[in-house]
């Protein structure tokens, strides 16, 4: 077993990652490490071949794998050391993981490590969708990796479990397979899917408007023996089940984070994200360990992403020069329709930092809402919105979070509607 | 391929298995037919993976025997094999007072059946041992030698231990009809052609009836009793320490809490009976009933995310005990109505149905080598492939993870595609190696592995993801051709 000393070690070639191991290295940090358990670097964008990459970090719009090409090289450029096919295997001491890969099995040691491991979709069998279990069940993530990754067969006509944003990343990949559509579902009342820019809502409307959109809708049963031959759906304004054939089935969203790392290395959770609880500064619970990307929450945008792991840059190397870590913590609680909020923790370096956004996720669709901040007794902050629409992430300001009174009680988000 | 077999079995799950390797060790020729395109996968794939002591089995009964004599020959086998096994003890728990009142009974029929080590605990000791589970328990009944086991490697193991010592056998065989020749020989027609045979046993499990029924027999009806399960993600797994069960009744085991050898929990199984034999569909009611009762147990396990759901049908019958008979006069032995005891008593019934085989008046010389069988290791409790550095410098596909829920590695997947029965499924794979039964379920490893098997293999990717035409539509036509040559 051999180990292997760096500055920062970074788990996860995404998005978050590189960008936060790129804003590192032009800082002067020395000995950046990128694992990720992949063949190729990168993340999730190399398999969406679509547009729409890029629009907050590099102010362009790209195809998923141009974007992670572009990422790859700058990081390679600026001396960051990528392993790929480097799966990391648990935590060898405080800073240290275990890793495997074909070279043999190690440790790498470091001064700061950074969770980067990404998020993906809750298969069927975690939704606990009935039926018999055939070929043909797949997950957005799945279907993308059978096109673009391994050029295999999908099957010729699909239907489409969600409807927001991931849906349509479906809906192309499908399109750009060749296989034709033949409903979306939603359990929601009706679509989710908006349109970062205008230019998309164009090339796609028209497609979408052709398909059939079952709102308020659920799966009750996969049909089929080998493969799948029809799907089970109940309408549930009047409790009316139908079968509608089709030979492939795509889940799409009810995102989990990727946190076997995070877990294994008993980091404190967020009960609503399932990802390390951080604050603002991306510190997790536990000295010296900071997290990014959608990791902490399910699911963000690549450019997002990136941006994040860039803020995160700047907070582990003010641990590295200066041992800065927030001492006092006190947790952010959401209650549904919430489905999350982030970041879910305010800490004593709140002041340092430059005011931190909070996004937040709804499960629900909300007409008239306000957020609530409170704390104890103390209203720390009201927000009026209007028609929010849930499985997209919203922004808030967080200038509130100088009033929190870091012995107190933990800070309560909730919408009245 | 001799004309006649001096043996055939007909089924190649874990009790045929067993059967087929324990004949192997004799001067026999032997064929082992099995209706699916693979060994294991009845009742022996979908199962709750507990390795029983017997200790609640009806006393004389031939299934209370046959479970004890399993139990040794099992610790035997088991480290031979490299057979994942965690020998946790099982926890029954009392969660009424009419319940607890029934430990003492339960207790009894238990020395009665040779298991001495069984204790009852106060409701105290019950938490001691399992303190996450739910308040109210009266008490329980301990019992050491319960066991948790993967019954996809015994069973391969046992068919895989009969294949190396020289028993065919004929996958995608399924029995249409059986004829007793003039010479006493049985003649087997499946659809690719006979089988002959001296000697027929029927191991066909859920099948057992209508095999039983081409031989004139109608001692016994299988019903398909369903069992619906739930596999919790590994997170769950420091929950509890013991295999929970609860107080059985008279139909069934009841509802259980197990740890699986793979280090995730499993709840199940539901009990219902059925008409038809292949429903191994999931149903809305019996996951929803899973999640209260496992909720009435252990309720931090709701928490923790679902890994996999999963149905199986044990071979039940209107008869409490196995329904294993020798017909001397026709040279044929049925063994069906082993329920759900199939993997722990396996060996003692291949036993039995050896010395039935010699009442019956078949020689049986030993063989002078009988080659042993080792298993890859596919459990949580011994270190796997991915964690040990020296096979990873002998060969680096096993440094090359390719299933990163359950890391399972390349050299682990190649190694089951060239195996002496080799997986030719992605099913197969699954059960020989683990790929894609983790968390994500294949969402990372599944189009990769279609890859890899559709290479090692030379089969087409559309007949692995099941959207090839012939098979999907004209597949009956196809065999029936195919049989009449």
């Amino acid at each position: 077993m051999t180990t292997v000393e760096r500055d920062v070690l970074i788990v996860g070639a995404g998005p978050a990652g590189l960008a936060s191991a790129i804003e590192l290295k032009r800082h002067g940090v020395q000995r950046v490490t990128v694992v990720d358990r992949e063949p190729e670097p990168g993340g999730m964008p190399r398999l969406c071949h679509h547009t729409g990459f890029g629009l907050y970090d590099m102010h362009r719009i790209l195809s998923g794998p141009q974007y992670a090409r572009r990422y790859v090289s700058v990081a390679r450029a600026l001396g960051v050391e990528i392993r790929t096919n480097t799966t990391i295997t648990g935590w060898d001491s405080e800073r240290a993981l275990m890793f495997t890969s074909p070279e043999g099995t190690g440790v790498v040691a470091a001064r700061a490590i950074l969770l980067a491991t990404g998020v993906r979709e809750r298969p069927r069998s975690a939704r606990l969708v009935p039926g018999t279990r055939p070929h043909g069940v797949l997950t957005t993530g799945a279907l993308q990796r059978f096109v673009y990754e391994h050029h295999l067969p999908v099957g010729t006509r699909a239907l489409i479990v969600g409807a927001e944003a991931v849906s349509l990343s479906a809906f192309m990949t499908l399109q750009s397979a060749g296989v034709k559509v033949v409903a979306m579902v939603t359990e929601l009342p009706q679509h989710q899917i908006y349109f970062p820019y205008s230019l998309a809502r164009w090339a796609l409307m028209n497609v979408l408007h052709s398909t059939p959109l079952y709102t308020s809708t659920r799966v009750t049963r996969i049909l089929g023996h080998r493969r799948v031959e029809g799907v089970e759906v109940e309408n549930l304004r009047n409790g009316h089940r139908t079968v509608i054939p089709c030979d492939t089935v795509v889940f799409t969203g009810d995102w989990i984070p990727e946190n076997e790392v995070a877990r294994s290395g008993e980091l404190v959770i967020d009960p609503g994200t399932l990802g390390p609880q951080v604050d603002g500064g991306f510190h997790t619970s536990r000295r010296g360990i900071f997290a990014a990307g959608n990791l902490l929450h399910g699911a963000e945008t690549a450019s997002r992403s990136a941006l994040e792991g860039r803020a995160a840059a700047q907070h582990i190397r003010l641990f590295l020069e200066k041992g800065i870590w927030p001492e006092a913590r006190v947790p952010v609680r959401s209650r549904p329709p919430i489905r999350w909020i982030f970041p879910n923790s305010i800490t004593s370096l709140a002041g340092g930092f430059p005011t931190p956004r909070f996004a937040f996720w709804l499960q629900a669709f909300v007409d008239k809402g306000t957020v609530r901040i409170r704390q104890g007794r103390r209203m720390l902050y009201t927000h009026s919105f209007r028609r929010l629409q849930p499985n997209r992430v919203y922004h808030f300001s967080g200038e509130w979070v100088l009033r929190v009174d870091l012995g107190g009680a933990p800070v309560e988000v909730w919408i009245d509607g | 391929m001799p004309d006649v077999y001096d043996v055939a079995i007909i089924g190649a799950g874990v009790v045929g298995s067993a059967i087929a390797r324990e004949l192997a060790q004799y001067h026999l020729s032997i064929i082992l037919l099995e209706a699916n395109p693979d060994v294991g996968m009845g009742t022996t794939k979908a199962n709750t993976a507990i390795w029983h002591t017997g200790f609640d089995a009806k006393n004389g009964t031939l299934e209370a025997k046959l479970l004890r004599r399993s139990y040794a020959l099992m610790e035997k086998f088991i480290p031979e094999a490299g057979i994942p096994v965690e020998r946790l003890g099982g926890l029954l728990v009392a969660w009424t007072e009419e319940q607890k009142h029934i430990l003492p009974a339960l207790q009894e029929r238990a020395f009665k059946n040779g298991v001495t080590d069984v204790r009852i605990l106060s409701p105290k000791e019950v938490y001691q041992l399992e303190p996450n589970l739910h308040p109210g328990a009266w008490g329980g009944l301990l019992v050491p030698g319960e066991s948790i086991i993967c019954p996809f490697t015994l069973s391969i193991a046992f068919a895989t231990q009969a294949v190396i010592n020289g028993v065919d056998l004929r996958l995608n065989f399924p029995v249409h009809h059986v004829h007793i020749l003039p010479d006493g020989s049985k003649q087997i027609g499946g659809p690719k052609g006979n089988v002959r045979a001296r000697y027929l046993i029927n191991a066909a499990g859920l099948y057992s009836d209508e095999i039983d029924h081409m031989l004139g027999h109608y001692d016994f009806t299988v019903t398909p009793r369903r069992g619906e399960l739930i596999v919790f993600d590994k997170f769950a797994r420091s929950l509890i320490n013991h295999i929970i069960l609860p107080v059985p009744t008279p139909i069934t085991k009841g509802v259980l809490i197990s740890p699986t050898v793979f280090g995730n929990v499993l709840l199940g199984p539901t009990a219902e009976d059925l008409d038809d034999k292949t429903n191994t569909a999931t149903s809305e009611q019996g996951l929803r009933a899973l999640l209260e009762k496992g909720k009435a147990i252990l309720p931090a396990l709701l928490n923790e995310e679902v890994t996999a759901t999963y149905a199986g049908l044990r071979a039940a019958t209107e008869h409490s005990d196995y329904q294993i008979h020798l017909h001397k006069d026709q040279g044929y032995i049925c063994v069906g109505g082993i329920r759900s005891t199939g993997v722990s008593a396996g060996m003692g019934i291949a036993e039995y149905v050896r010395d039935l085989l010699a009442d019956a008046g078949l020689d049986l010389h030993p063989k002078s080598e009988y080659k042993p069988v080792h298993m890859p290791y596919i459990g949580a409790a011994e270190p796997r492939p991915y964690q040990r550095p020296e096979m990873i410098a002998q060969n680096p596909d096993y440094g090359r993870i390719v299933c990163h829920c359950e890391k399972v590695t390349l050299g682990e997947i190649l190694d089951a595609i060239h195996s002496p029965i080799p997986a030719r499924t992605l099913d197969g794979l699954r059960r020989r190696t683990r790929a894609m039964q983790g968390r994500c379920q294949g969402f990372n490893c599944r189009a990769h592995i279609v890859n890899i098997l559709a290479r090692e293999t030379g089969q087409d990717p559309k007949f692995l993801l099941a959207l090839d035409d012939a098979e999907r539509f004209g597949g009956t036509l196809t065999k029936q051709r195919e049989g009449s040559r």
